[in-house]
């Protein structure tokens, strides 16, 4: 990677939570601009935390970062409300997809536009492409958001931060709770979005083996650290990476109470 | 038969008077999910700052035209209500983000006393009038029809087409304009339309502006019925009921709340008041609203809780 096309530079960030909770123990990564990376690893790893430090959504959830620094275009954003975020093009689509239950799958989607002053015309046509990418969001149009489906409703939250005409888009764990063929189409749509519309995407997954297929490079945290990182396929192809999040290991069937296991993977964690 | 039409009307327009103060309830708990136990208190200092300010102007300035002095009077209060607005989001809301239910209703409470007791220190603690010219003297109504007639306020009408205004105005507000489709969707997923970019701070000052000025509206229309007093404030709670019987999230379901419990009540003591020694006009709206906790919690008209399962 090259410097001079990053995007994101996040900087041996530390987070506390309530003052004393540390989660994120000096996570740094970098995105390049038009790329997809992902950010891999078990429950708590800190790759929600991660996002949303980036994102400023930390302050809700009454965590801040207390270390480094997270720069965009060489920008500090650390002390940016969300709302100046996305009018930088940064745009957080949250883990659990958090639609507006009572509004309707077109007025969830034309809230996100709401930052934008480029008018009316402008919007409408976001709006139709929008609906090109995910034509079963215009079917459901009119329905309220709390009725759709988990996929529609994951679509929906993801075309919602398109509205903002974002130039990067952090994704929260899309594949949370969906059919693999609806994760399978919900990540075709985004490889294809990073590839038409040259839309960034920093993603958390813990589908491992499905945002390795679709991402340039990746990041593995664990506790709060990052352990290991590489091209996406570099990773698909390492032996503890296939072993520890893959479920696939070379060889024969291994014991948990194996004790070489047990060492190999006390290293990561350390 | 003219007897219980004036009864009813009677009921209609106390019924309406509810609604502007249900209004107020419903538009704060619409864009932020908090019951804003300080509405009464809201309709309490907009109704003092309008008497006092329209009373003082005419003095300050030294002229004597009623209609300048109200319309001074009136841009004043708005400015102060939308004072008290952004205070309320700068000095409590602000540092409350993402906090229980209950402690913003504690939170609430306390802005009702301290608005109670700030407004009684700055504008005075009597009764004052309100004069905005509305016409006082009643009519006799479908003469032709009964004997004798019905008795009406032309003031309740004035108050009526008033409020009725202010519905179609709020309601084409929400539904329509952008701004309106934010504050709603702060309603249902605060952390979600931060995420967005629809920057809370801006949409609760709007929020608590606009309810304001409902609080404002009713404020005149109570004031120039029975003075601009005290007791304005405990209205707050007769219009409790009212949000519970029409839903605490829709505007329409608050008018037509407020109309059922101001005739219910009327109706009730005047026909049934008799047969149990009287005295339900203060506890029927209350059986109402537990009536409807039982059995249809989100109110006549209210979203409906939608669980996926």
């Amino acid at each position: 990677m090259t410097t001079a096309n990053i995007l994101l530079n996040v900087n041996s960030i530390e987070v506390i939570y309530n003052h004393v909770i540390l989660v994120l123990k000096g996570v740094s990564l970098s995105v390049p601009q038009g790329s997809i990376v992902a950010l891999l690893g078990g429950n708590g790893a800190g790759k929600t935390t991660t996002l949303r430090a980036v994102s400023n959504l930390l302050h809700g959830e009454r965590g801040e970062v207390t270390k480094g620094s997270i720069e965009c275009r060489g920008e500090r954003i650390e002390a940016l409300t969300p709302a100046d975020l996305v009018k930088r093009g940064v745009v957080q689509v949250m883990e659990g997809r958090h639609c507006f239950g009572h509004l309707t799958i077109e007025e969830n989607l034309m809230t996100g536009s709401y930052t934008r002053n480029d008018g009316k015309a402008a919007v409408a046509q976001t709006l139709e492409k929008v609906y090109n990418y995910f034509p079963r969001l215009k079917t459901r149009r009119t329905s309220q958001a709390a009725y759709t489906s988990g996929g529609e409703q994951q679509m929906c939250a993801i075309g919602r931060a398109l509205m903002a005409n974002p130039t990067m888009v952090l994704l929260d764990e899309p594949s949370m709770g969906l059919a693999p063929q609806i994760v399978d189409e919900v990540f075709g749509i985004v490889k294809d979005l990073n590839q038409r519309e040259k839309v960034t995407f920093l993603l958390a997954e813990q589908n491992t083996n499905m945002a390795l297929r679709y991402a340039d490079f990746g990041y593995i945290l664990e506790n709060g650290r990052v352990v290991m990182e590489g091209a996406a396929k570099e990773l698909a192809n390492n032996e503890d990476v296939k072993e520890f999040y893959l479920g696939i290991s070379s060889g024969e069937r291994k014991s948990f109470r194996e004790s070489k296991h047990y060492r190999r993977r006390k290293r990561w964690l350390a | 038969m003219s007897f219980f039409l004036e009864t009813l009307l009677g009921g209609l327009m106390s019924g309406m008077l509810y609604s502007l103060v249900a209004l107020g309830f419903v538009l704060i708990y619409k864009a932020s999910g908090v019951f804003n136990f300080a509405q009464g208190a809201m309709v309490l200092f907009a109704a003092l700052s309008m008497a006092r300010f329209s009373e003082w102007i005419p003095q300050w300035l030294g002229m004597d035209n009623l209609f300048m002095a109200n319309l001074l009077a009136f841009a004043i209060s708005v400015v102060v209500m939308f004072t008290v607005a952004w205070l309320v989001e700068r000095l409590v809301l602000r540092h409350l983000v993402n906090q229980e239910g209950a402690t913003l209703l504690m939170a609430t409470l306390g802005i009702a006393y301290f608005l109670d007791g700030v407004g009684q220190t700055i504008f005075g603690s009597d009764i004052y009038k309100i004069d905005v010219g509305m016409p006082k003297e009643p009519v006799m109504m479908l003469e032709n029809i009964f004997e004798g007639g019905i008795l009406i306020n032309k003031e309740d009408f004035v108050a009526a087409f008033i409020s009725a205004l202010l519905v179609v105005a709020l309601s084409i507000f929400f539904q329509k304009t952008a701004t309106g489709r934010a504050l709603r969707a702060v309603a249902d997923d605060h952390q979600a339309a931060q995420s967005i970019g629809i920057p809370l701070d801006r949409i609760w000052v709007i929020v608590w502006c606009v309810a304001g000025i409902t609080a404002l509206v009713a404020g005149i229309i109570w004031g120039s019925k029975l003075g601009a007093q005290f007791s304005l404030s405990t209205v707050a709670l007769r219009a409790l009921p009212v949000v519970i019987l029409g839903g605490l999230t829709s505007v329409p379901g608050a008018i037509i709340g407020g109309l059922i419990i101001g005739v219910g009540e009327k109706i009730s003591e005047v026909y049934l008041g008799p047969m149990v020694g009287g005295g339900i006009e203060i506890w029927f709206a209350y059986m109402l609203a537990l009536m409807f906790l039982l059995f249809r919690p989100q109110g006549l008209f209210g979203e409906k809780i939608i669980d996926r399962v």
